[in-house]
């Protein structure tokens, strides 16, 4: 089993040797701020996508499984004749996902909230326009960034039908691969905007969606707001409570039972640390209706840890769970969560942790 | 002819090396850069043809102000450097 992490200072792969002993077999960007990871289960391809700060984003393929890697020109807006300050370049390299079947298709979500499609591996990229012109994307704004971004795009094997989860822009569905977009958010509410808004669905910040795999109707969805739960694909939207807080970032479903979900907890909602300071994992087995804390061998005070909306990830055949945090530390657990080991606290902030599925 | 320099930092990404070329103003110059290195553009200027916020580009040792045309004059002979900017932590 292998798990890719993107780092604030680089990219690692740790291999697992036995319960709680991953090593680290490759690395690569050292120093570089890695914001996606792709390990792409149809050719063996790995994408790392990096903030390298002053000069821009860039994409980077592996033909080697992260031995070496050569330069892909990253995700670009069209040069606008007039050019402006408001004219759009790209900040962030979000997510990055298989777009069907094919492989070399990929769609990678950006900020300032272009979804760009390549069908050629990366070689080229071209903006969504289906997306992008939505007159409702007046309306979007960021969520903890300047601008609003695209940070969770689902696929369905076929390629047809995708989900997309924009902060703060709401949940867009296509069922023809990108050709044609509608926004789904009954049911989601967002308390923190002014009276008459708080419904509109292009003000909604989903922090991160996830589906089951086995049961792609039911679609779990970490918000700004709190945390809501889809059975009809995300058409509609289903609130829940989830003790000890409903705020946070990250979220997973379990791969096969659309029963079971995981989300991390944090002190809603400027204050971003684990309530009273113990980090837990919040898991429910029953579809939303009761959750519990767990968390064995969790820190149990003291902890500022937060776990980014890429930094939980479950294996899709194992059910292992692979958790790091800003914090530097990588948690595996082997139980669905009951109990968790520490393979290292020594890593720099965590924004991706992917296991790979080739 | 002007001669462009690059913060050496950029040597960890891709190979850039100083040059001397034709041009009278810093996009000009540049232009013909990046017509020889064709990936350095993306590094220096974002998608719009700007300035990357926190790269700054010094003529003779003033900071330029057109950030978004480059359309800052350089004379003959003029020293280009390309840097990074510290606002970019």
């Amino acid at each position: 089993m292998l798990l890719h992490l993107g780092t604030r200072k680089g990219y690692l792969a740790l291999r697992r040797f036995g319960r709680g002993d991953w090593r680290c077999e490759r690395s690569a960007f050292i120093g570089d701020p890695v914001s996606q990871l792709l390990p792409d289960p149809r050719d063996g391809r790995l994408y790392a996508a990096l903030n390298l700060g002053h000069f821009g984003v860039k994409l980077r393929v592996s033909e080697d499984r992260g031995a070496s890697f050569t330069e892909l020109p990253a995700p670009a807006y069209a040069k606008q004749e007039a050019s402006s300050e408001e004219a759009p370049s790209v900040d962030l390299l979000w997510c990055l996902e298989p777009a069907g079947p094919d492989p070399g298709s990929l769609w990678c979500g950006t900020i300032p909230g272009g979804l760009f499609r390549s069908d050629d591996g990366g070689r080229s990229w071209g903006l969504n326009e289906a997306l992008w012109n939505q007159p409702s994307r007046e309306r979007w704004f960021g969520g903890g960034y300047p601008h609003p971004g695209i940070h969770s795009v689902l696929v369905a094997p076929d390629g047809d039908r995708v989900v997309a989860g924009i902060s703060c822009g709401g949940v867009w569905i296509s069922e023809d691969g990108g050709g044609s977009w509608r926004v789904r958010t009954e049911g989601m509410f967002a308390e923190y905007m002014p009276p008459g808004l708080r419904e509109d669905p292009a003000i909604q910040d989903p922090h991160r969606l996830a589906w089951c795999d086995g049961d792609r109707r039911r679609i779990w969805c970490q918000h700004h707001n709190g945390f809501f739960r889809s059975d009809d694909g995300g058409e509609t939207w289903t609130s829940l409570e989830v003790p000890p807080s409903s705020f946070g970032f990250a979220v997973a479903a379990h791969p096969g039972d659309p029963q079971v979900a995981w989300s991390v907890p944090l002190v809603k909602d400027e204050c971003r640390v684990p309530v009273d300071r113990r980090m837990v994992v919040a898991r429910t087995r029953d579809g939303g209706a009761n959750w519990e804390s767990v968390g064995r061998g969790l820190p149990e005070g003291d902890s500022f840890a937060v776990v980014y909306r890429h930094g939980l990830d479950v294996h899709p055949g194992e059910a292992v769970l692979a958790m790091a945090t800003t914090t530097g530390a990588l948690w595996i657990s082997e139980d669905l969560g009951d109990s968790w080991d520490l393979v290292t606290a020594e890593l720099a902030p965590v924004y991706c942790v992917r296991f790979d599925r080739s | 002819m002007p001669s462009v320099h690059f913060t050496p930092n950029l040597r960890r990404h891709l190979r850039v090396e100083s040059t001397e070329v034709e041009g009278h103003t810093v996009s000009d110059a540049l232009s013909r850069v990046f017509r020889d290195n064709p990936d350095l553009r993306s590094y220096v200027l974002d998608d719009q043809g700007r300035l990357r916020t926190h790269v700054v580009i010094y003529v003779d040792g003033r900071a330029v102000r057109d950030r978004k045309g480059l359309g800052d004059a350089v004379g003959e002979g003029a020293e280009i450097h390309v840097m990074q900017a510290l606002s970019g932590g």
